[in-house]
């Protein structure tokens, strides 16, 4: 009897603007692009996919229930730029089949950097989730599903989560099958929801690639799929991004309308069922630990976190980003910290990626500068110059 | 094949193309013919040594060391690659007076001083007699195609190709409009054109150049093909650094001091990047037409005492100066292909280059400005400097990504092109 639990990552970077070593001033973002882009995946994806999705839950009056994390920073440009976007999600939040996730507020690689700003940006965004949607996250999601046995850990310790998601990566599974609850080594209470990469991917990267074999995928054929897990299977867990549906997979592939048909398609089988995260967690015992030494993401095919700190211009920007923390905590300025703060926003080191940059790829996409190297000088520019104001206010204070 | 210079006087990337092209072609087993001008005067004579000045013609045939599928012959000529009407029309004079010199005066003419070559006194005659001498040194030549480079031998490209009916490939390495902006010389149009016209094929080096090939002269797109250079590396590992201890960076401009390629802009960079930083020179390798303006330019920008100027460099001192320079800058107006760019990142020197290039085609690890955007040239070459790992991304992938640009797929392309244009006569 599996259950499906769906889980939609909804976040949009904040985009600086073009700062040469020239520039002076402390305005680092580009309000008219992150105005732009913003407005346009929400009448893209946003509005429409939260539309749809309201439809069905109260077609199927609580039989079908999904999942969001929306980032902080995210919410505070749909604040600015799209509010009608917020209240449409507080809607999904009040039919009481929308669970919502915990993640870092800034959407940052903080846990690899610092473990203090980590539980910050963690608390403030279960105070900001709460704020908007009046639900105390139980669940905890780290940025781009990075995870390894010390954030278990530390998850654990801060003793307000049930469990951790992250990828599903046949490399920390081995033979075992990622539609099962598992617990985290070394942790007692803590369990782990993996995702069902294959699944998920199925419909996040393949749904509309005409050289895949499974080409069409209809919502028929997407639940006798999940048919199959019965017997063998707890939970299939599809995590995926929320832009899937209407920016990474345009409307005119079909994408809504398999999205429409979907839910009563696996519900035509009487064993199936459709499960918040918590819900899972609630229902099935872990099968077995899993131990996770080294770090893993749910990024590319290496599954690691190459696509953010794999070259030395990464690792140098982030590098020199978290070594400002103390001198930038110090100033005791809610401007200076949170720019600081938005730089971490995990995105400004994935435009930096040189891995697949010279075939052009995924990587491409959403991706506001021409080369991974405009975005190193872009954003070491800006890094130079919030520095400086640390100096200055020190100087002044 | 109508081209030019082969090695070791080099000028430019004109000769360096037809160098690597020619060489690649032979390493396919394509015979080559290879006619270029060569002027028998001795400061410009000395760098091919003749096997058998036979030719009653005029013309020499002769081997080129390892090249074993490519003959060659000369055509004396005073013919230049870059040479512009007047520069040529200067040369003559000076040519002219060193003979006189020599000869001890009684010699007046031109006629008298070439032993009766009957050289012309301006540059499109001179082209048209190359012409003329091409197409009669081609009567005991068997060939199946006409390959002709840049528009210097178009005429003796039309001329060869109509008395041998043999198909006619133009291979544009620049235009007009490239090297003059708008001031376009409309003599040189003209043959450019009619070259273009007659031609089968066009081969351009780059998109760009093609898109300046059919907005600007009017050939039909399905007839202009792009073909990109590659680059010849010197493949032994330099060592990162020189062992020497610079205070100073170097950032180095080498190419032609002419308008094409944009010294202008480097200078007003160079004084924006002064604002910022000190421990920086500037280097000026090459010469030019606007030599002397660059270098009242640099003084006016009250910048003199950083930029310094190399004159025209050629073999080992161009391996020496990439070595010595952390950061090469190509800021040109317009650049069809820009071979330097490659050789800079041979010698692991990261490049910033014009988006008005061809290599910017070619090329993704480096960073990329327009020509006219001082303050992001500036901005660019200061985030080099200071943040030493671009400098090491952009020169470790920079060099791994030069090393697929390679003249045998250039060749190869050419063969494909050669066979497809057989076919079609």
């Amino acid at each position: 009897m599996p259950s499906v639990c769906f889980y939609f990552q909804v976040h949009q970077p904040l985009r600086l603007r073009h700062y040469t070593v020239f520039d002076k001033n402390n305005k680092y973002f580009d309000d008219y692009k992150n105005a732009f882009i913003c407005r346009k995946v929400a009448n893209k994806c946003y509005l429409p996919a939260n539309r749809l999705l309201l439809d069905v839950i109260r077609h199927f009056g609580g039989r079908f229930k999904i999942a969001y994390s929306i980032t902080g920073v995210l919410l505070e440009q749909l604040q600015r730029f799209s509010p009608e976007v917020i209240s449409t999600f507080d809607a999904l939040a009040e039919t009481g089949c929308v669970e919502f996730l915990a993640e870092t507020y800034y959407h940052s690689l903080s846990f690899l950097y610092s473990r203090d700003e980590f539980v910050e940006q963690v608390n403030k965004q279960v105070e900001t989730i709460d704020n908007f949607f009046g639900q105390k996250p139980r669940i905890f999601r780290n940025t781009e599903l990075v995870y390894n046995n010390d954030l278990a850990a530390l998850i654990e310790a801060m003793d307000s989560f049930d469990a951790i998601i992250t990828e599903g990566a046949d490399h920390i599974l081995g033979f075992r099958s990622p539609n099962f609850v598992y617990r985290p080594n070394g942790c007692s209470k803590l369990k782990l929801l993996l995702k069902n990469y294959s699944l998920s991917d199925d419909i996040a990267f393949r749904f509309s690639n005409r050289d895949w074999p499974q080409w069409p995928l209809t919502a028929d054929k997407f639940a006798r799929w999940i048919n199959d897990v019965n017997g063998n299977g707890n939970v299939v867990n599809l995590f995926m991004d929320y832009e899937t549906f209407g920016e990474h997979q345009w409307a005119d592939t079909g994408i809504f309308d398999f999205m429409r048909h979907l839910p009563e398609e696996i519900l035509k089988h009487p064993d199936n069922n459709f499960k918040t995260p918590s819900e899972v967690v609630q229902c099935y015992e872990a099968a077995d630990t899993i131990d996770v030494p080294h770090i893993i993401s749910w990024a590319d095919t290496e599954r690691d976190i190459s696509a953010w700190l794999g070259n030395a211009m990464q690792s140098n920007a982030i590098h020199e980003l978290y070594r400002l923390e103390n001198k930038i905590k110090k100033t005791k300025d809610d401007t200076i910290i949170s720019d600081w703060r938005r730089l971490q926003v995990s995105d400004h080191f994935y435009y930096m990626c040189t891995k697949y940059f010279a075939d052009g790829d995924v990587h491409k996409y959403f991706n506001p500068y021409d080369s991974p190297y405009d975005s190193y000088i872009n954003f070491m520019n800006v890094l130079d110059n919030l520095h400086s104001r640390c100096s200055n206010h020190a100087y002044s204070a | 094949m109508l081209g030019w210079e082969f090695p070791p006087f080099i000028s430019g990337g004109l000769g360096t193309a037809c160098y690597g092209l020619t060489r690649a072609l032979d390493q396919l087993g394509i015979n080559v013919t290879f006619v270029l001008p060569k002027m028998v005067d001795g400061k410009y004579a000395t760098h091919v040594k003749l096997l058998t000045p036979s030719s009653q013609m005029s013309a020499a045939t002769f081997k080129f060391g390892g090249l074993k599928n490519v003959k060659f012959r000369t055509i004396d000529s005073p013919l230049q690659p870059y040479s512009s009407p007047d520069v040529y029309q200067r040369r003559i004079e000076e040519s002219l007076k060193r003979k006189q010199q020599i000869h001890g005066g009684g010699v007046s003419s031109a006629s008298q001083l070439f032993g009766g070559m009957h050289y012309s006194g301006d540059m499109f005659t001179e082209v048209y007699r190359y012409a003329a001498v091409a197409a009669e040194l081609a009567k005991d030549e068997q060939f199946n195609i006409v390959h002709a480079h840049d528009w210097m031998t178009y005429p003796a490209g039309i001329a060869v190709a109509a008395m041998s009916g043999k198909p006619l490939i133009v291979h544009i390495h620049s235009t007009e409009f490239d090297r003059s902006g708008e001031h376009v010389h409309q003599m040189v149009y003209d043959i450019e054109r009619e070259g273009m016209e007659q031609a089968d094929k066009v081969i351009a080096v780059s998109h760009y150049t093609r898109s300046i090939v059919i907005s600007r002269y009017g050939i039909s797109g399905e007839k202009v093909e792009v073909v990109h250079n590659g680059v010849d590396l010197n493949n032994h590992w330099s060592l990162a650094g020189t062992g020497i201890n610079k205070d100073e960076k170097i950032v180095l401009f080498l190419g032609r001091i002419t308008m094409q390629k944009g010294p202008e802009y480097f200078l007003r960079a160079a004084k924006k990047v002064l604002e910022v930083m000190d421990n920086v020179k500037f280097v000026m390798a090459g010469s030019g037409d606007l030599m002397h303006r660059s270098v009242e330019m640099a003084a006016e920008l009250g910048i003199g005492h950083k930029v310094l100027f190399t004159g025209f460099l050629r073999g080992e001192y161009v391996q020496k100066i990439y070595r010595a320079a952390d950061l090469y800058v190509m800021p040109s107006v317009s650049e069809p292909f820009g071979i330097a760019p490659l050789e800079a990142l041979d010698n692991d020197v990261p490049v910033i280059i014009s988006k008005q290039s061809g290599v910017s085609e070619v090329l993704r690890h480096a960073l990329k400005v327009d020509f006219w955007d001082v303050n992001e040239i500036a901005n660019k070459v200061v985030a080099v400097l200071k943040y030493p790992p671009l400098e090491m991304t952009l020169r470790s992938h920079g060099n791994f990504e030069v090393r697929r640009l390679r003249w045998k797929d250039s060749a190869a392309k050419c063969v494909k092109i050669y066979e497809q244009t057989m076919v079609a006569v």
